[in-house]
């Protein structure tokens, strides 16, 4: 059955050009290195297992008479000196010579086997020997395209592209490609997905430097981590190491880890007679602290080279110091989209950004997961509004002062012509935050404000909202409130307001509802250039 | 004291004997939770324990007195661009699914709505919170249901 897709006809009768030759639709394998790569962490503790073994002697043979003084007899405990002993040496060798010949044979085959074309309308991976998988994927569900740099493989000039599509563990990886083929070949998927037809505008690979081996590599690694010719200067926010410090410490966890601390001190100075308690404190509170301190330095590694910026084919999110990661998300693929204050950050009007997206990961590792949930780890208000630039560009369009509504809808509080916010009486479940508790709906948004303390502004794109909700229990049936929720795909925001007027409430479920059918229907994102020439 | 009503019309209900079904789901649930109850009581045989196993009933007494309400409040609505299904008295929800947004149409029979010829209709969007569960539907007309929704489906089909 096929699903009556709105199809770029012109684009599967004249073959585009492509800025590599990897995606002209035939098959291709991956870089040579892929199985030394993949099965690097094994091939290391291998080679550190043997190493461990043989210190000795390899000590002996390279300073002869330092390791082993005379007269004294060694060399004779380590597997080898036993091997020699025992008369088998020549067995032992063929044997090791059998062992490597096979696992550079199966290495060999695995690598002929693993193959991914491209073609105009689906992404294909073709591995495995005796257990083969097959993964294909629709270009025009594509939700994005990352790209990530493990520090193992980075020394080798080799990266992994992964074209992520939406569901659980659905995407598509190409692990490992060369550092100019992956950055060249996400341009070309891109280019493809977005139903653009025509020549590519230019050669983003600027082609490979001159110089030795060792050279390149070198200049690889110290390149920034934002290649500046892919974006326009102007639409980059970069990280402030010392915001992301500052954040950082200032974050939750630190300063909860802070009072447990202040209250461990105490408890230690109350029973100071005691020496058990001392044991009992430096037995909970010193692992709590190592555990919190390596994630809290990781966090600070992970974002001090962070960047946004804006590439035609979607916004590009980068980071990492020693492993790098960066990911290109087409528009049309943010679902929702929060930007929220904690309280110890409001001094320093400090900002995070999280979004909701299709394409979930839980597999391998459960950070990189985590992470790419965030868009933006610390900014001040300014960058805020650039990055949700780049994330929601047609929020200004319609005659609305984005900047002015988006002020209202970060720190703002009352009622006004674009924000309904909820009654007096609400203030009986809304404390602090009646006032600022409220919705706009916008043509091409929904807005939800909310939190005095811990201030939230949730934003859903209207055609990304899956379906709208009203409920209300009896307590908010007696102070005549209602709970509102839009639906969209799962992650860490869950757009949902309470304590709203009922007769409010009624208004925005039925306008949203009208709302989401109309802009679902008008929306053209899976194939975002298609309109262009 | 208004409940409320977002979208004012009449609703399409479920079939009557879906309260029978849900009685006799909650009779079944009513027994095993009240005997698993009384373990503490059989093997403590203190008096105070048999409170669990008369709470449990109590509760389970008083969901079912509810019931016939409860069935009544369900209710379904095809619109011309989205379905809307409400349920609940106490504890009221109404939700609107665009007829584009739906990915996947279930039916579902259970042994005892089986023996009534009652089915249940799922639907599942991209978003896992808007799950929509229609009980209590003739077999015959859960199929044409199921039938028009993914017509309609797939008339008016858009992406994520």
């Amino acid at each position: 059955m096929t699903l009556p897709e709105p199809q770029d006809g012109a684009a599967s009768e004249q073959p585009v050009a492509t800025a590599t030759g990897l995606a002209d639709g035939e098959w291709h394998r991956l870089h040579p290195l892929t199985p030394l790569l993949r099965g690097g962490l094994g091939f290391v503790a291998v080679i550190g297992i043997i190493i461990a073994n043989l210190r000795e002697r390899l000590v002996e043979w390279f300073l002869p008479g330092l390791a082993c003084p005379p007269g004294q007899d060694c060399g004779q405990d380590d597997p080898l000196g036993n091997l020699v002993e025992s008369g088998y040496a020549l067995i032992g060798v063929l044997v090791l010579l059998g062992i490597l010949l096979l696992c550079v044979a199966a290495f060999y085959v695995s690598w002929r086997m693993h193959t991914f074309r491209i073609t105009d309308e689906v992404v294909e991976v073709r591995s495995g020997v005796l257990f083969r998988t097959h993964r294909k994927a629709r270009l025009d569900r594509i939700q994005g395209v990352a790209i990530a740099r493990p520090l193992f493989a980075r020394l080798f000039g080799t990266a992994k592209l992964e074209v992520e599509v939406a569901g659980q563990d659905a995407n598509v990886p190409l692990a490992y490609l060369g550092n100019a083929a992956s950055d060249a070949l996400r341009v070309d998927i891109l280019r493809r997905a977005s139903g653009a037809r025509g020549v590519p505008a230019a050669d983003t690979a600027s082609g490979p430097a001159s110089g030795s081996l060792i050279d390149r590599r070198v200049s690889e690694l110290l390149a920034p981590e934002l290649d500046p010719s892919l974006a326009p200067p102007e639409s980059v926010v970069r990280m402030h190491p010392g915001r992301l410090i500052g954040s950082t410490v200032l974050s939750g966890t630190t300063l909860g880890f802070l009072i447990l601390l202040a209250v461990a001190i105490t408890g230690l100075v109350l029973a100071i007679g005691g020496s058990g308690a001392l044991i009992w404190t430096l037995f909970t509170v010193i692992p709590i602290a190592f555990g919190l301190a390596s994630y809290q330095v990781n966090r600070v590694l992970k974002f001090l080279r962070y960047s946004i910026a804006a590439t035609p084919d979607g916004v590009r999110i980068g980071y990492g110091l020693l492993s790098t990661r960066n990911e290109t998300v087409p528009p049309g693929r943010i679902h929702s989209v929060a930007v929220s204050q904690s309280i110890f950050w409001r001094p320093a009007d400090w900002w995070t950004i999280r979004v909701n997206r299709a394409s979930r990961q839980t597999s391998s590792d459960g950070q990189s997961a985590q992470q790419s949930t965030i868009v933006l780890p610390v900014g001040s208000r300014d960058d805020v509004f650039r990055v949700l630039a780049l994330l929601l560009p047609g929020l200004g369009a319609d005659g609305v002062d984005a900047r002015e509504l988006l002020e209202r809808g970060l720190a703002g509080s009352g009622p006004d012509a674009d924000f309904t916010t909820s009654p007096r009486r609400a203030a009986v479940v809304r404390w602090f935050s009646w006032r600022r508790n409220g919705f706009a709906l916008l043509p091409g948004a929904v807005l939800l404000r909310r939190g005095a303390i811990w201030r939230e502004l949730a934003i859903v794109p209207t055609p990304r909202v899956q379906s709208v909700a009203i409920e209300q229990g009896p307590i908010y049936r007696g102070l005549r409130l209602a709970h509102v929720h839009v639906h969209t795909v799962a992650g860490p925001i869950s757009p949902a307001l309470g304590a709203l007027d009922a007769k409010d409430a009624e208004g925005f479920f039925r306008d949203a509802a009208v709302a989401a059918v109309a802009a679902a229907g008008t929306d053209t994102s899976h194939r975002w250039r298609s309109s262009e020439s | 004291m208004s409940s409320l009503d977002p979208v004012p019309g009449d609703w399409q209900r479920v079939s009557p004997k879906y309260v029978v079904v849900d009685l006799l789901g909650i009779l079944v649930s009513a027994i095993l939770f009240t005997v698993g109850a009384t373990v503490p009581f059989a093997i403590t045989r203190e008096p105070a324990w048999l409170i669990a196993p008369a709470a449990v009933l109590l509760l389970h007494v008083l969901i079912a007195a509810f019931t016939p309400r409860r069935v009544r409040a369900l209710g379904y609505r095809l619109r011309d661009d989205d379905l809307v299904f409400r349920k609940g008295i106490m504890f009221l929800r109404v939700v609107a699914v665009p007829y584009g947004r739906m990915q996947l149409v279930d039916i579902n029979r259970g042994p005892i709505a089986r023996g009534f010829g009652l089915s249940e209709l799922k639907l599942v969007t991209a978003a896992a919170t808007s799950h929509i569960t229609i009980p209590g539907l003739p077999e015959a007309d859960a199929e044409t249901l199921r039938d028009r929704l993914v017509e309609l489906a797939e008339s008016r089909r858009a992406g994520l």
